[in-house]
């Protein structure tokens, strides 16, 4: 049935464009729905308008009209960014690439009918959708904490209000007051994440606060670059940072928002600022629309579509698609092949074959940045590593100098490819 | 043609050129290896990823003859920049402050003695041709021989602009760039041999020899056919 209608709809299009009837030509038009506008659904949106030239009605669903992107947000937090040069807005994706930009919740997939119903009340038919939902958080990962929970305990682990709040409240920590971290189990958005905002909370207080303590309970036993922030932590922020991994009780915790308590292996400690960084999972329209399997949505690593709807591709964060890591980085790269692959399906332009980067920058402390990045190539299995390099401990100023200016020149290329 | 006569007279009524600047030539020289992978001055140079420099003091910027400058570059001499010791010293020391979006990726130098002793040397091959040594120009990207034949391949625009996805994730398609260097418009020469030395670990940038160490010849020579061409 799907695959008579395209054959129908293609013959169509010929047709239509034959005798310019803008009335059949717009109705015949292969349509792509992408839900999320953050780095996998906005380049997606993007290169799929861009490279269409007009070929494709585009549409992508948002919520949000001021996008603050979660990379670079620890180093709001840190006091080298502000929360305003992390915000960007849809315009030039609608207006300079023809975006269809909805700004609404996508609250069901009817993969039958092949169409997305949003919150106020719409419904958008698709030839192809593309989910890029980012991450919600597993319920009941975390004892004693629910969303309801995040104004007292934040996240901060999608960026705006409550990167804000998350820094109000250590600004607002008594002299030799304590910040504990809850991090959070793999896999999980941004690895190196909650190990750069130790390091850009650790440099906030230094300046602020520096009697203050910063303690971590850490499921895991190792971390991403953890030689590296370690290294920094103790050249930075001596006698400062505290981590209890699993051996010590850092996987079985508990906290009480209402009485600001944090529990370790049974321990219960005052603290004064909690970040609870939750298990994750992915976006919940990708579980809405039936194509997780546990907490994320497996795909094919040739082109990102789900391995259970072949009309469905999930980017970035929601993907389980082997080895690349859950990133801003990672969801642009797939991104592009996606867009690729989807033109050439709806559009029978060349595909190219699969190819994937990733590279991760974070900031220690001052013009301190490290980074670690990878190539990736599709297998009939899964995405798969080629080469990857990571920063060296004891590395010079210049080359930690460099490498921050280096990540501040990659966020300016990255939001501009993603809005234009 | 008059104005070209204008500076030359005026070369020859104050002296050794570089006495203007105040700086040392010699240093400068050293210094301008920073520069010479884009630029280069001398006898023979020509404009390449950079346009070259001979002749630069008292003329209008964004004026070498057959370079295509970006779209900063030719508002900001639309607007009447004209390079004079004051105005080089400028854009030398933080080049997008003064010329806003340039293609120019270099950082600047913020040492007045540097800039000094840079703009000194470069004095020398301005306005006064007999100033101009002898000698081979400076930047030949002579840091990576590649074989002819590589060179040699015509690279497929479309392929390379598919490829392209792996460089826009940090370098600007509109070669705007700073910490991340600008890309567009490179000649495909200089192109491809910077991306062979990345690739055999000439050049020392680790993300860069992960990037080009899995790209094959022809994708070389794509990218750089796509990135030359782009508007």
């Amino acid at each position: 049935m799907t695959y008579n209608r395209r054959a129908f709809l293609g013959t169509a299009a010929a047709t239509a464009s034959l005798l310019a009837a803008p009335m059949v030509r717009a109705q015949t038009k292969p349509r792509v729905v992408v839900v999320g506008g953050g780095a996998g659904g906005a380049t997606a949106a993007r290169y799929i308008a861009k490279d269409s030239g007009g070929a494709i009605d585009v549409t992508l669903v948002e919520p949000t009209r001021t996008y603050y992107t979660c990379f670079f947000s620890n180093l709001y937090l840190g006091g080298f960014r502000e929360m305003q040069s992390l915000g960007h807005s849809y315009g030039t994706l609608a207006a300079q690439f023809g975006v269809n930009v909805v700004h609404d919740w996508a609250v069901a997939v009817d993969r039958d009918a092949k169409t997305v119903a949003l919150a106020g009340g719409g419904s958008l038919p698709y030839d192809r959708l593309i989910l890029s939902p980012g991450i919600d958080f597993v319920d009941g990962a975390v004892p004693g904490w629910d969303i309801s929970a995040q104004n007292a305990m934040p996240h901060a682990y999608k960026a705006g209000s409550q990167t804000e709040l998350l820094k109000a409240q250590i600004m607002a920590m008594p002299q030799g007051g304590t910040f504990a971290m809850v991090a959070p189990p793999n896999p999980y958005r941004c690895p190196p994440g909650p190990y750069e905002r130790i390091s850009m909370v650790a440099h906030l207080l230094k300046q602020n606060n520096p009697t203050a303590k910063i303690l971590i309970a850490d499921p895991k036993e190792s971390f991403s670059k953890q030689g590296l922030f370690e290294e920094g932590w103790n050249d930075n922020y001596a006698g400062m940072i505290e981590r209890i991994g699993p051996d010590f009780g850092g996987a079985n915790v508990a906290v009480d928002p209402a009485a600001m308590t944090l529990s370790i292996d049974g321990d219960v400690m005052d603290v004064d600022v909690c970040n609870v960084i939750p298990a994750m999972k992915a976006g919940r329209i990708a579980e809405l629309a039936g194509i997780t399997d546990g907490n994320w949505a497996p795909v094919n690593a040739a082109d990102m579509s789900s391995t259970m709807d072949d009309s469905i591709h999930v980017l970035g964060d929601a993907a389980a698609q082997g080895d690349m890591p859950k990133s801003g980085f990672s969801a642009n790269s797939q991104a592009k092949v996606c867009a690729n692959a989807v033109r050439g399906a709806l559009t029978g332009s060349t595909v190219f074959p699969a190819r994937f980067a990733n590279t991760c920058w974070s900031l220690i402390d001052t013009d301190n940045g490290v980074k670690v990045g990878a190539t990736y190539e599709a297998t009939p299995e899964k995405i798969a590593k080629v080469d990857g390099f990571v920063s060296q401990t004891g590395e010079s100023d210049d080359v930690r100098a460099a490498t921050y200016q280096e990540s501040i020149g990659w966020y300016d290329g990255i939001v501009a490819d993603m809005f234009g | 043609m008059f104005a070209r006569l204008l500076a030359l007279a005026l070369v020859v009524v104050c002296g050794p050129a570089n006495a203007d600047a105040g700086g040392d030539a010699a240093r400068g020289e050293t210094l301008f290896q920073e520069c010479k992978s884009c630029h280069q001055v001398g006898q023979g140079a020509v404009n390449r990823i950079g346009p070259h420099l001979n002749n630069i003091f008292d003329r209008s910027a964004g004026a070498s003859e057959g370079f295509r400058y970006s779209r900063g570059f030719e508002r900001a001499a639309s607007g009447g920049l004209f390079w004079t010791y004051e105005t080089l010293n400028n854009f030398i020391e933080n080049p997008r402050a003064l010329v806003s979006n340039t293609r120019m990726s270099f950082r600047g130098f913020s040492d007045p003695q540097d800039r000094d002793d840079v703009l000194a040397y470069l004095r020398q091959f301005s306005a006064s041709p007999s100033n101009i040594p002898e000698s081979a120009p400076t930047a030949a990207a002579v840091d990576h021989a590649v074989a002819p034949e590589i060179l040699a391949i015509v690279g497929d625009p479309a392929y390379g602009e598919y490829l392209s996805g792996e460089c826009t994730s940090c370098h600007q398609i509109s070669g705007v760039g700073a910490g991340i260097p600008s890309i567009t418009h490179w000649p495909t020469d200089d192109f491809v041999t910077a991306m062979h030395a990345y690739k055999v670990g000439v050049r020392a940038h680790p993300v860069m020899q992960m990037m080009a160490g899995r790209l094959s010849d022809e994708e070389i020579a794509a990218l750089a056919a796509y990135f030359e061409t782009i508007n």
